[in-house]
């Protein structure tokens, strides 16, 4: 592992050598060894499960490694607690919120660090160091929200600006961007380089390679627990850090950024049943309205033709949840007309629904897609219960027989259906939601974020999926806060601004270039 | 990997039955403690203690008798916790069923078989215990208002009808207990076997245990147990799984009172024969601790339930040498032990803290992260 240049002159902002670390029999981290200068922009990169997120917890106080050093800023600080670190100004942004959601922004920045006046805490001024934090990073987000309202991204937002507040000169982030738009993604790595240039330190894990390439200095890649290669950034390709990551070739549709729009199998103007069938969804004239009570989506109009991906992109929070919950049937609909293949939804419950034909990849797989505690076999029947099993009686041996068919078709890892949902990579998780909403027969397949955080290999069978089920004829509807993502797979995509939307375009009139104005309303 | 599933189940079980059997050594070492400064010796007096609880026949059918009332509240907690709710009004729950047992037996004419009466006045428990517990039901479904509070506040509000009631309606002069009821009443175990002879043990037994029985059925093998466990784990998930979560939470309240309401049964139509005011004392509460150190477990529950009813009868046993606080400091200590190394319940510790905390929005808060 050899040092960089800057080593000689100056300690190592960060040198883990040797970090082990397993929980129970799993090994999370095996030889891990990290090396990053003061001042630069490193990037963490591997498959889910290849123990970044482990050795970024042993750096950050909250696991104590089973063996090997940690040194931050040439100080030996193994085994130290988290309490420590933050003193030391090292800060982490963890991929799942650790936040209070009945606080507000503002209160959830300064937990723990609250400025008093007398013995009480000064809210008033929290609200305005946070809202000049806000401004300060260009994170922008309402300080008097409660974080309960807020969207995920917005709560990812959150989440950096309570470490910044703490005043953190080494930022570790897991996975930050999975929930942030493409402005937002530009937005953020103008902070992260102001930081750097302002001295600062950041450990950027990731499995976007573009991204990688695009904001960092050095990376150093993990494989199955141990960190196998480390190389500057400049002169890489993404299929250069694919291969260190998985170990193989792997299909990438990063192509389709900024250069050549990569040709769809099918052409989106030739798909059977175009504009003179029955839409497989018809949206008439929506309204809905938001936690906050506030419109969420003002007056929506769309059709979805079977055999179409249709894609929804835009900055999150304009909507897009709201518009999802209501199509499934968990949010009230103020006003307005779902058809699924010509009848009217009305006030059919979400049971119904899915009986009809709809399937739902919901955005969040922790909070709805997944009952965590329960096993693989049991999240494979979630919605469908009322199929397996006669008189309110559960039938175990059909859910068994369900759960090794869709773990066999789907290829769900460990293969064990009595294992809880909780124990699987994020990857697998999603996989497991995939195979539940399309292991089925469905006409109409609501998909939001459907690879967000997982690993690269399974974005590529996600895809693979999707695409599939297109040309099999059903009506999808892609939610991605990934325009990457949305460009790749829609046959016709909608910018959603303000809960309308901005502009609707064929694919092929599409860029990352084009759509990105109206994402931030500037072309509204 | 079929080895790893068996090892990991087995682990399973393991978590699930140490923390009750470390929370009984912790209970046994503080109980030496008490016993020597009394000036006795532990082990005559655990000796005691077991003599006078599973010794003989007699202490055997008081542990069953006092079990079984506290199997059943045990029961109604553990149900409503499984779906998130924390029932703490069993107390009032179990007052309520033992009375409607009684309006029923004392309702029906004398000489109706006992094959109708019984059931009937098993039915009128049980659904008044329901009643009772479908107000927080509804009131958490319909308007989201705490459970907790409501049950707590209930409590009180049914106790003090049920002793209106009985004083100003239906007692016997000079007593706070209804006339015998006329038909319904369970048969003693002392009946068919001759060795219980004087002990409360009753067949209300077998319907305690059928209860625990039909519980787990209920929750590890139908439809409804399946989206009642997934409302308690993540409510966002089972409404996502097209469950109708108010529903449920309101059935679940109705059917938790139902379990507390077959608790009253035991008092009333095994042992006296009357509804008197104030039987419950406390074995409602005491379910909570039972269904605690039961891991929320119908089977476990039973279990715990036993142990519960060696120590209330123990302190008995014993009381001629230390007092008889001595076992209810050892209920404290099991429950304090356990409370402290179950995980549902650091959780639910966790959850509380971070309502306090926002409730407590103006002063300040710390140390949630």
């Amino acid at each position: 592992m050899p040092a960089s240049a800057s080593a000689d002159q100056m300690p190592l902002a960060i040198c883990m050598r040797g970090v082990v670390k397993t929980f129970g029999g799993v090994v999370a981290n095996r030889d891990a060894s990290l090396d990053v200068a003061a001042g630069e922009i490193h990037a963490l990169v591997g498959e889910n499960g290849a123990g970044k997120s482990t050795l970024m917890r042993v750096l950050a106080g909250l696991y104590a490694p089973d063996a090997g050093s940690v040194e931050v800023n040439g100080r030996d600080v193994t085994g130290w607690k988290t309490t420590d670190a933050i003193r030391a100004g090292v800060g982490m942004v963890h991929q799942h919120f650790m936040l209070v959601p009945t606080l507000t922004v503002a209160e959830n920045v300064v937990l723990g660090v609250e400025p008093t006046r007398g013995l009480r805490v000064d809210l008033h001024r929290a609200a305005v160091e946070v809202e000049a934090l806000c401004r300060k990073c260009g994170l922008h987000v309402d300080p008097h929200a409660r974080v309960a309202d807020l969207s995920v991204g917005e709560a990812q937002r959150v989440e950096i600006l309570k470490t910044l507040y703490r005043g953190a000169k080494i930022l570790i982030l897991d996975e930050p961007t999975a929930v942030l738009s493409p402005p937002e993604v530009l937005e953020l790595w103008a902070v992260l380089r102001a930081l750097r240039d302002d001295g600062g330190t950041v450990v950027l894990i990731t499995h976007k390679l573009d991204e990688v390439i695009a904001v960092s200095d050095h990376i150093t890649v993990m494989r199955a627990g141990a960190t196998v290669s480390r190389f500057p950034t400049h002169g890489v390709t993404p299929r250069d850090i694919a291969r260190a990551m998985v170990g193989r070739d792997v299909a990438l549709h990063l192509d389709a950024v900024g250069g050549a729009p990569v040709p769809d199998p099918v052409d989106p103007d030739e798909t059977p049943a175009t504009s003179t069938g029955t839409p497989a969804l018809r949206i008439t004239s929506l309204d809905v309205v938001s936690d906050r009570g506030l419109t969420a989506v003002n007056d929506l109009s769309f059709d979805i033709r079977p055999g179409e991906i249709f894609g929804i992109a835009g900055v999150e929070g304009n909507g897009q949840t709201e518009l999802l919950e209501a199509i499934a049937g968990l949010r009230a609909v103020r006003s307005g007309r779902i058809e699924l293949g010509g009848q009217a939804f009305g006030t059919r419950s979400v049971r119904e629904r899915a009986d009809r034909g709809l399937s739902h990849i919901p955005e969040d797989r922790h909070r709805r897609g997944l009952v965590l505690e329960y096993s693989i076999a049991d999240n494979l029947i979630l919605g469908r219960q009322h199929h397996f099993g006669t008189r309110g009686r559960l039938d175990h041996a059909a859910i068994d027989a369900n759960a090794v068919e869709q773990i066999a078709r789907f290829d769900i890892r460990p293969a064990m259906p009595s294992l809880a949902a909780r124990a699987l990579s994020g990857g697998n998780q999603q996989k497991i939601v995939i195979a539940r909403e399309m292991g089925r027969s469905f006409s109409v397949l609501l998909a939001a974020q459907p690879t967000r955080g997982v690993d690269v290999g399974a974005i590529e069978f996600i895809h693979a999926q999707l695409r599939a089920a297109r040309d099999a004829g059903k009506g999808i509807l892609l939610v991605s806060a990934d325009l990457t993502e949305v460009l790749a797979l829609s046959d016709r995509i909608a910018v959603m601004y303000g809960g309308r939307f901005a502009t609707v375009l064929p694919r092929a009139a599409c860029s990352a270039e084009l759509l990105g104005p109206f994402m931030t309303g500037a072309a509204a | 990997m079929s080895t790893d599933t068996n090892t990991s189940v087995d682990r399973g079980i393991l978590e699930a039955v140490l923390p009750p059997i470390v929370a009984l050594c912790i209970a046994a070492v503080v109980g030496d403690l008490l016993i020597l400064t009394f000036g006795e010796a532990p082990a005559a007096v655990f000796s005691l203690l077991v003599k006078g609880t599973w010794g003989n026949a007699y202490g055997i059918g008081q542990v069953l008798y006092k079990a079984t009332t506290l199997a059943c509240t045990g029961l109604a907690f553990a149900l409503a916790a499984r779906a998130g709710l924390f029932n703490v009004g069993a107390e009032g729950q179990l007052a309520a069923g033992g009375f409607g047992a009684a309006v029923m037996g004392l309702l029906l004419p004398a000489g109706v078989p006992a094959l109708v009466a019984v059931p009937l006045c098993i039915a009128a428990a049980m659904l008044t215990g329901a009643g009772v517990g479908a107000v927080p039901g509804v009131l958490r479904a319909r308007f989201g208002a705490s459970e907790v509070i409501v049950t707590i506040m209930l409590n009180f509000i049914v106790l003090a009808l049920l002793n209106w009631f009985v004083s100003a309606r239906l007692h016997v002069p000079e007593t706070l207990h209804t006339p015998g009821i006329t038909a319904g009443t369970v048969p003693r175990l002392a009946d068919a076997f001759v060795m219980f002879r004087g002990s409360a043990a009753n067949f209300t037994l077998l319907f305690a245990v059928a209860a625990a029985v039909a519980a787990w059925w209920y929750l590890f093998h139908t439809r409804s147990g399946y989206e009642l466990r997934a409302v308690g784990l993540q409510p966002d998930a089972a409404e996502y799984g097209g469950v109708r979560v108010p529903r449920v939470l309101l059935v679940t309240m109705a059917l938790s009172g139902a379990l507390a309401g077959l608790g009253g049964v035991n008092f009333v139509l095994g042992y006296k024969g009357y509804y008197e005011d104030g039987f419950a004392g406390g074995a409602g509460f005491l379910g909570i601790a039972v269904a605690l150190v039961g891991r929320n477990h119908p089977i476990g529950i039973l279990a715990s339930a036993l142990l519960f009813a060696t120590l209330s009868q123990g302190g008995l046993a014993v009381n001629a040498v230390v007092p008889k606080q001595l076992t209810d400091i050892l209920t404290a200590v099991v429950i304090l032990a356990v409370a402290t190394a179950v995980p549902e319940v650091q959780t639910q510790l966790r959850a509380a803290a971070a309502r306090a905390a926002s409730t407590l929005r103006s002063s300040r808060t710390e140390g949630v992260t």
